[in-house]
């Protein structure tokens, strides 16, 4: 439930230009069946997008200001703000927030860097480059639910991988519960969803490393730069437009955050990896509180909002941004 | 449908208008129940049936069985939806409103939600005045709610206690040792001592509702209950506290496997399949899956008995009961109440008891039964005798998450047991109201 889409529906058509005089009234009648045949044309996409987007996103605001407690429910009396009230009065909330904030810095972050030193291997001029590229998408290929579980698998305090490896070399001396403490646990689920995600955030910083020309590198080198400089005042300003897309794009995604919880962890230990979305489906689904659940979904997109909304002002001050 | 800027705005206005109107007509309420309501239905067509993919009957059995009840009734047809109980809640929840179910599998935690809200439907009109005192009481509180029925007890369940009589044999230890908590400590640490297993307890104390089976357990062994008289959570003295003490203390001194906070049910029982566990509580068809050459490294090497003593030589069982209940919008209810009647009947039970207990007193009397199954008869008929049962409340969700996070913040040695059972008991009983 983002709906950041709602009102992109038919912004793109423009009217065409005005038709010269003579000929006006056969290119109006023209028009006008174009017109017609393209509202027939857009109609099923619009059902579709009023459906499966615009009805839902308006039900469930509708439904944040009444109080409904049962899947079922006829009475549903009204409430007013008291569900939003009740959210930003209740510690649950501010923790999941926090928790979500930590999850979302940290792995946005660390998807950033690993995405650029890949990106940047991908972009050297090695032999068999596209195997190298089609294997560091796999991950990204990985459903999530299918992720989440190979990661339980591998940090399981009993057999996993992570356990084996780090016993065998020493590092540790017994078998650690990865998912067994609530700070901890965190941690080794953003380690999941980084491995997840880099490939992603990687190949949206190639698309921007190729697009920079071989010539400002040379007319660098010619001026005697080194790397550090290089990529200080070439490649990083260059890729301001990829950077920004993906920062606005993981941010949202990374605060959203359920699957990977839902599979991995359910929220636990101790609520440690229990993120707003999950909260928000525990309030609404577990504990059947739908008008709370809702106004959570609300306050989760209207923080999206905020953070979109920061992120690309401070982005467009850049002079190389496109966005 | 030129769009020009006023065109566009009124576009979205439009959509708007439109969305409310949808919302008028599609209901009498925000939610868009009420609308249409279940029907009895001719006794035939598909059922759709929601059931739990864990302990109990396997998915096989349950496949069997429908393939013998459709031979039966050919004019039914079943369609089986198989999830694992940590998804069952909320898939019961969420395809309410469209009345995807025909029949639901429910825990005996939930018929004061699921009735009162109106997801099931109240059966007590169908159900046979019999039954009241031909199956078992405790098997019966899973489909009861102020005393109407809103579905048929499908397997009474509790946890039972399995051990690793090999291993036991190692330190010298038998049956008889591990009749009391205390006895069961001791054996542990001789376990652990001789080096036969790191940890010789495990326990499912994963954040979910396995954790408050497991504390039940142990509150039941030392005399207390959940809830005082007037139905409030009173768990913060006494018994409540000696059992959260009794299981920080088997952690802190290295005898639970610390792992326990990250398990559930299934990672006890496997632990123990894979031979690094010693003892653990589970519910009954553990046994099943211990002497499954398949999945287990330890057939024949494991005992069951009903739950070990506390200081008070209290041992109940935590009532895991679950029940066969009617989706309330079902429009085959007929055809779902025959299904019904036909998977709780006392002849499909007894075929099945090695995976699941049967509801039918008479079935513990017969010993072609008992016998296809000795161990865990001996152990569970007992043990269904005294069972302990989990809060009845309509928000049992809300009290059960509360309980399951302070508890673990006992266990994980961030609060003491005193601190997190006041904590617990504080957030349960505001939400009780």
């Amino acid at each position: 439930m983002t709906g950041v889409s709602v009102a992109g529906v038919e912004t793109e058509r423009r009217a065409p230009a005005p038709a010269p005089a003579p000929r006006g009234r056969r290119n109006r009648r023209k028009r006008d069946n174009q017109g017609r045949l393209a509202f027939w044309l857009l109609l099923p996409a619009a059902v579709a997008v009023f459906g499966v987007i615009v009805y839902p996103i308006l039900r469930t605001l509708l439904i944040s200001f009444f109080e409904v407690n049962s899947a079922l429910a006829t009475d549903t009396p009204f409430v007013g703000l008291q569900n939003y009230v009740q959210i930003l009065t209740a510690p649950g909330f501010w923790s999941a927030m926090g928790r979500t904030l930590y999850f979302t810095l940290v792995s946005t972050a660390l998807e950033l860097v690993f995405g650029l030193i890949v990106a940047g291997l991908l972009n050297a001029k090695l032999r068999a480059r596209w195997l190298f590229r089609a294997v560091v998408i796999i991950p990204w290929a990985i459903p999530t639910i299918v992720n989440a579980a190979m990661w339980k698998g591998i940090f399981s305090a009993q057999y996993g991988a992570l356990n084996a490896a780090l016993t065998q070399l020493g590092i540790i001396d017994q078998y650690q519960a990865w998912l067994g403490d609530p700070t901890l646990a965190l941690n080794m689920v953003i380690i999941a969803d980084v491995w997840k995600t880099t490939p992603l955030v990687a190949f949206f910083l190639l698309a921007g490393l190729t697009s920079i020309p071989d010539e400002l590198y040379e007319a660098a080198k010619i001026d005697r730069a080194g790397w550090p400089r290089i990529f200080r005042s070439i490649v990083l300003p260059m890729l301001v437009p990829s950077i920004s897309i993906v920062l606005v794009l993981r941010t949202v995604e990374a605060f959203k955050v359920f699957d990977i919880i839902y599979a991995m962890t359910r929220g636990g230990p101790v609520n440690g990896t229990q993120t707003v979305a999950y909260y928000a489906y525990t309030t609404a689904f577990s504990d059947q509180n739908f008008g709370v659940g809702a106004a959570l979904s609300y306050i989760i997109v209207l923080v999206i909002l905020v953070l979109t909304f920061v992120y690309l002002r401070m982005l467009r001050r850049s002079e190389m941004s496109l966005l | 449908m030129r769009i020009t800027s006023t065109g566009r705005h009124r576009t979205i206005a439009g959509l708007a208008l439109a969305a409310t109107a949808a919302l008028a007509l599609s209901a009498c309420s925000v939610t868009g129940a009420g609308g249409s309501s279940g029907s009895e239905g001719d006794g035939t067509g598909t059922i759709n049936a929601l059931f739990m993919k864990q302990a109990g009957y396997s998915e096989s059995d349950i496949n069997t069985m429908i393939k013998d009840f459709e031979a039966k009734n050919p004019k039914i047809t079943v369609k089986p939806t198989f999830v694992a109980y940590e998804a069952l809640h909320d898939k019961i929840v969420t395809s309410a409103p469209a009345g995807t179910y025909d029949i639901v599998y429910s825990d005996v935690i939930w018929p004061a939600e699921f009735a009162s809200k109106g997801i099931i439907t109240d059966v007590t009109k169908r159900f046979p005045e019999s039954w009241k005192k031909d199956m078992l009481g405790g098997a019966l509180t899973s489909a009861e709610y102020k005393g109407k029925y809103y579905g048929v007890p499908w397997g009474p369940s509790t946890k039972l206690f399995f051990y690793n009589k090999d291993m036991l044999a190692k330190v010298g230890a038998t049956a008889d040792d591990v009749k009391t908590w205390d006895g069961v400590l001791a054996v542990a640490k001789k376990l652990k001592d001789a080096g036969v297993v790191q940890y010789p307890l495990a326990w499912s104390w994963a954040q979910a509702e396995a954790l408050i089976c497991d504390y039940a357990v142990m509150l039941g062994a030392y005399g207390g209950q959940f809830t005082d008289s007037s139905g409030k959570l009173d768990i913060n003295k006494g018994a409540g506290v000696q059992a959260l003490e009794f299981m920080k203390k088997s952690i802190d001194d290295g005898l639970t496997d610390p792992a326990s906070t990250t398990f559930l049910e299934d990672d006890t029982d496997k632990s123990m399949a894979a031979g690094k566990t010693a003892m653990e509580l589970n519910w009954e068809s553990t046994f099943r899956d211990q002497n499954d050459p398949s999945i287990s490294k330890v057939v024949g090497q494991i005992a069951v008995t009903t739950p070990p003593a506390g200081p008070t030589g209290d041992n109940p069982g935590v009532n895991g009961s679950m029940a066969l209940a009617i989706g309330a919008k079902s429009k085959h209810q007929a055809a779902a109440w025959k299904f019904i009647e036909y998977l709780t009947s006392e002849a499909v039970q007894d075929k099945y008891v090695k995976s699941s207990m049967t509801n039918w007193k008479a079935s513990y009397t017969k010993p072609e039964i008992t016998q296809s199954n000795p161990e865990v008869f001996a152990a569970a008929g007992k043990t269904y005798d005294s069972m302990i049962l989990r809060p009845p409340v309509a928000n049992y969700n809300t009290v059960s998450q509360a309980l399951q996070v302070e508890i673990q913040n006992a266990l994980l040695g961030k609060k003491s047991p005193q601190q997190a059972l006041d904590d617990a008991v504080k957030t349960a009983n505001e939400s009780l109201g």
